[in-house]
């Protein structure tokens, strides 16, 4: 029998190797060269070894940022994966509504990161923001530019504001695909509201919510505009995330080997997340 | 046409590090074209891995090992690299 097929396809994938190439593996490359030097500039490297690793791991700096980030992003996917798939349940399933809903809800998906980082930096403001005025007069004594408290409450309500959305539309995309002889079935049985969503649409929904965890989970674990647009990882340190302080030693400190170094440290941390991620997703297949 | 990869600041050891991956790449290539179809099985971890997979983890499990070892003991990681070899073997052998 004449082979189905053959590697000369491996040839089509070329151009996407070299465009990674240029924009992935040559910028990773340059990272791990300059995390073993340091330079003060006009391309004069000096060998440094493992000095910025280990400067890293002893960092209090460093470990302060990544639990700041570890327990945003916990926080973040606590409120958003409930409140999306509450309201993916509550959304009308046919009729006029489904296209409003839609829209509605792809709109904060359509700004850009700055863009809604510069209206929540307003919106909060005591003097002339609608939130911050209003809250103010209401007697709660909110300001996100002193207290910290404040800051990391507008930094999350603006990215549940902003991201939500996007399980909202997982999830719905996941319920719709649920035939109708599932809900006939269970109203036969004389089902629950609950038992309905415990044993019919959660379970349809898994794969989906998957996918939203993940990217819910790696963005929020890389943010970085929109709370810098609003408190620039203040009032002092208090939301400065791992890539704020990594910008703040690459860039408004100039420190490229220490910069470096972190990069690869937050990398390595991604990669194995998304491995995690990638696995549970692809195992959760097979065994369907 | 002259092209200056200076900004690269390449250096030996970084120079020599990429070039065991490429040859570690290389090597998995040829084993996939003497042995082809990655070998899944499934081992300790209970799930499916092919050959490329055990690479994987077991770079991405030395490259943790190494800042381990930095972070917890000291700069000398010539016991890290060779901890990293112990660990892909096993990796290898039984994931």
């Amino acid at each position: 029998m004449d082979k189905t097929w053959n590697n000369k396809a491996w040839f089509l994938v070329l151009p996407v190797l070299v465009l990674v190439a240029f924009s992935a593996v040559i910028p990773l490359m340059t990272v791990v060269n300059y995390s073993v030097q340091d330079t003060f500039g006009n391309n004069v490297f000096f060998w440094a070894g493992t000095e910025w690793f280990e400067e890293l791991l002893a960092s209090d700096r460093f470990w302060e940022a990544m639990v700041r980030n570890l327990i945003f992003s916990f926080i973040i996917l606590a409120i958003e994966v409930p409140l999306g798939i509450f309201i993916a349940l509550n959304m009308p399933k046919k009729g006029w509504g489904v296209p409003v809903c839609l829209v509605l809800m792809a709109l904060p998906l359509l700004i850009p990161w700055n863009v809604v980082g510069t209206i929540w930096q307003v919106f909060g403001r005591n003097d002339i923001g609608l939130l911050g005025y209003y809250v103010n007069a209401l007697g709660v004594d909110y300001n996100y530019v002193q207290d910290p408290f404040d800051a990391w409450v507008t930094v999350i309500v603006m990215d549940v504001w902003h991201w939500t959305s996007l399980v909202v539309l997982l999830c719905y995309a996941g319920l719709v695909s649920i035939p109708d002889a599932f809900y006939q079935a269970a109203k036969i049985d004389g089902a629950s509201r609950w038992a309905v969503f415990r044993y019919i649409q959660l379970p349809k929904m898994q794969r989906v919510l998957l996918i939203a965890v993940l990217l819910r989970f790696m963005d929020s674990f890389m943010i970085y505009t929109e709370p810098f647009v609003v408190t620039g990882g203040g009032p002092g340190n208090s939301t400065t995330f791992l890539s704020i302080d990594l910008v703040k030693t690459a860039l408004g400190q100039f420190d490229l080997g220490p910069a470096a170094a972190m990069s690869l440290v937050y990398f390595l941390i991604i990669l194995l997340l998304s491995w995690v991620f990638y696995t549970v997703m692809t195992n959760y297949d097979a065994e369907r | 046409m002259n092209l200056d990869f200076s900004w690269m600041a390449w250096t030996w050891p970084t120079a020599a590090f990429f070039i065991v991956i490429a040859l570690m790449l290389c090597g998995m290539g040829v084993w996939e074209y003497v042995s082809p179809g990655g070998n899944p099985r499934v081992g300790v971890l209970r799930f499916e891995t092919t050959r490329g997979d055990r690479l994987f983890l077991s770079l991405l499990g030395s490259a943790f090992i190494h800042l381990a070892w930095l972070g917890l003991i000291g700069p000398n990681l010539w016991w890290a690299l060779a901890l990293s070899v112990v660990y892909a073997i096993g990796v290898f052998r039984y994931v």
